[in-house]
């Protein structure tokens, strides 16, 4: 499971041995890759003109859940720490947009409080919150490790579900409450049409372009925190957390820390959510979407970035085709009709796909592209040839309590 | 004073299924250092054969094959899946149970769809009176069976040549490998055993007062989680004493429902959660578990 393989080229970023500027310009301008991605990005901006509705919805979707999983692919993937409360962490941020930007009203019997913020404030403010209440959890995610915190965070998400049930008054109950629309510099993403180049803009096709700005800035940042300093320490207490103490890293502030910035990473996911789907209901935030996020990670590949986000648009975008093509699969019908509901199907399809890409393709799908480029040596380390139980491994640790 | 005397009884009948759950949850976790997701659809999977066969073959066979089915269906997991496995990661063993556990629940769940299936047990809901105190049948046999099933499995732990070689499997199974103990039939068997646990407290969770097998059943069975690991994850007295103080916690929780009212509806529910998040604050390792430090 260990990134060092790839981690390794990239390591001399030394001023001196490091190529000139130029020349890594026209290097890129060779690689097949760089038009890869250009053409990819094009492709994702000019999407909105072409799609209707349903796709944009669903590829929204996609891209909360992928800075949701990215958030969640550095604690459990690059520090090998467990968090079922993830869906907990979306909800803190959905519901604290909804508090933080609604304004106070009445509604289904229900007093609805909301401070009225600026909705661009109320945004920045709910991933804080997010962020304060990985903060509170830190005592016991600083100290757990592994599966032990995966156990100890289902408690989130109960506690979330009784709250979001009971506080009525900050939650709406049972029913949820409405979302405010964004509004950013003037510009409101609401339904309001706007006609851009005779293709009508909705609230989706708006959206579109801040859900992309939004992913492209988690990534990027995630991304640098991976490839820095913070990344290699993370990667440390993953891989021996004894050995990483020993060299200095202060294993406890910062297993801590990652919690904190990936439950940041999910408030964020949580208010790009409620935005799109323009409601917010409790039922949502409950155990399955944990298991869907981590999901997503084990699929895409643990601890990348670009396997967060292919495992999120693999896990989210499967129901939306299920659905959307129910008719025309086998197997597959409309819910209620007696056959395998869209669902449903979809969930077996991922929850066999996480059970098969550990056994058989460790690093994900986003290793599949990797292998090919860098020839033998990448897939070679991260699955250890040897049965972990080998009685004559020779480095192994001498004591059985640590394996992590 | 009789309320919280039956709301004792209650808890510690309820608690002692717990502890059967998480029994077989840390036996897993001794044996092979996986953290099973996978076990509250294990106990489902249990309950459900039992539920489907009792009509045609009675209810003691039907229990039975329950047993057995769900200890198979534990030993495929481990011989199909966890076997499988070439990594040293037990975290990433972990997720893969969550994948098991997606696969199973989602099966289960589709064949029950919204009905509610009754075992039928044959304590029906009967009580029993003591000296005032009210008990429910089916928790008299829930608290023996549960006490008859931990002793017996605790002497075979202690006292069988089975045991002993699972104990040395979890203190070190290099060298237990060297003594001749084939590891990969210690952690079939500890997976077949913490099925079959896992089938009984099935019933007892489904009988009277609950109104049978259902999909919130394995929300129910997910309650030995916390009743493993504020016990600590490692020690076979956790899990007793874990399910215990989860089941009396959540017992009085909800039998003061009325008096706890400003903290919401359905705090029952919850009060086995707040118990672990609170002994985890203070001992990170669990009531039993030996410390994170010592292990070094």
């Amino acid at each position: 499971m260990s990134d060092t393989a790839e981690a390794a080229p990239a390591a001399p970023a030394g001023p001196a041995p490091g190529p000139t500027r130029a020349q890594g310009v026209t290097e890129r301008l060779r690689r097949p890759r760089t038009y890869a991605v250009l053409a990819g990005s094009l492709l994702l901006l000019a999407l909105p003109f072409y799609l209707d509705r349903f796709w944009l919805q669903a590829g929204l979707f996609a891209m909360a859940a992928a800075i949701g999983a990215i958030g969640l692919n550095m604690l459990t993937g690059a520090t090998g720490q467990l968090s079922m409360g993830h869906a907990f962490f979306l909800a803190v941020g959905a519901y604290g947009y909804c508090v933080l930007a609604g304004e106070s009203s009445t509604e289904n019997g229900h007093t609805l409080t909301g401070l009225g913020l600026p909705t661009w404030l109320a945004a920045v403010l709910a991933v804080l919150l997010a962020g304060a209440a990985g903060g509170l959890f830190s005592p016991i995610a600083g100290r757990l490790r592994g599966a032990y915190l995966g156990i100890a965070t289902l408690a989130l998400i109960f506690i979330g579900q009784h709250v979001l049930f009971n506080a009525g008054s900050l939650t709406g109950g049972y029913n949820g409450r409405a979302v405010p629309p964004l509004s950013l510099f003037g510009f409101t993403f609401d339904d309001t049409e706007l006609v851009v180049a005779a293709v009508p803009f909705g609230s989706s096709e708006k959206l579109w372009y801040a859900g992309l700005a939004a992913l492209l800035l988690s990534a990027l940042f995630a991304r640098g925190v991976l490839r820095g300093r913070p990344g290699r320490a993370m990667n440390a207490i993953r891989d021996h957390r004894i050995a990483a103490g020993v060299m200095g890293v202060p294993v406890a502030r910062y297993r801590a820390g990652v919690f904190v910035l990936s439950s940041m990473y999910a408030g964020l996911a949580g208010v790009l959510l409620a935005l799109v789907f323009q409601r917010t209901v409790p039922e949502y935030f409950g155990m399955i979407l944990s298991l869907e996020y981590l999901a997503m990670i084990v699929i895409g590949g643990l601890g990348s970035v670009a396997g967060a986000v292919i495992g999120a648009a693999f896990v989210s975008l499967l129901p939306q085709v299920f659905t959307h093509y129910s008719d025309s699969l086998p197997l597959v019908s409309a819910p209620g009709t007696g056959g395998l509901a869209p669902g449903e199907a979809s969930r077996y399809l991922y929850g066999a796909a996480v059970v098969a890409v550990v056994l058989f393709l460790p690093g994900g799908l986003a290793r599949l592209g990797l292998a090919r480029t860098k020839k033998p040596k990448a897939p070679k380390k991260p699955g250890l040839p040897k049965q972990p139980a080998a009685p004559m491994q020779p480095a192994a640790p001498k004591n059985p309590g640590e394996k992590s | 004073m009789t309320t919280s005397l039956e709301l004792l009884l209650g808890g510690l009948s309820i608690g002692s299924v717990y502890a059967l759950i998480a029994l077989g949850f840390v036996v897993i976790f001794k044996a092979t250092e996986v953290v099973n997701f996978a076990h509250a659809s294990l106990l489902l999977a249990g309950g459900y054969v039992t539920a489907v066969l009792h009509d045609d073959i009675g209810f003691w066979p039907a229990l039975l094959v329950g047993i057995a089915g769900a200890a198979s269906v534990g030993a495929a997991i481990e011989f199909f899946v966890m076997r499988r496995y070439r990594g040293s990661d037990h975290s990433v063993l972990a997720i893969v149970t969550i994948g098991v556990d997606i696969l199973l629940i989602t099966e289960l769940t589709r064949r029950m769809g919204t009905d509610v299936l009754a075992l039928g047990d044959p304590w029906g809901n009967e009580v029993v009176s003591i000296g005032g105190v009210t008990l429910a049948q089916t928790r008299i046999a829930a608290f023996l069976a549960a006490g008859l099933l931990i002793t017996v499995f605790l002497l075979a732990f202690r006292y069988t040549s089975w045991g002993v070689s699972m104990r040395a499997a979890a203190e070190n199974p290099q060298t237990a490998a060297l003594m001749g103990i084939k590891l990969g039939r210690v952690s079939l068997a500890a997976w077949a055993v913490a099925g079959a646990l896992a089938a009984v407290a099935a019933l007892f969770l489904t009988v009277f007062p609950t109104p049978g097998l259902e999909r919130a059943t394995s929300l129910a069975a997910l309650k030995a989680f916390p009743a493993a690991i504020l016990g600590g994850l490692d020690s076979t007295t956790g899990a007793l004493a874990g399910g215990l103080i989860v089941g009396v916690t959540e017992s009085f929780a909800t039998g003061y429902q009325s008096d706890l009212s400003f903290l919401g509806r359905g705090i029952g529910d919850l009060a086995p959660y707040l118990v672990m998040v609170a002994v985890l604050l203070i001992r990170p390792a669990g009531l039993f578990g030996t410390k994170e430090l010592a292990r070094v």
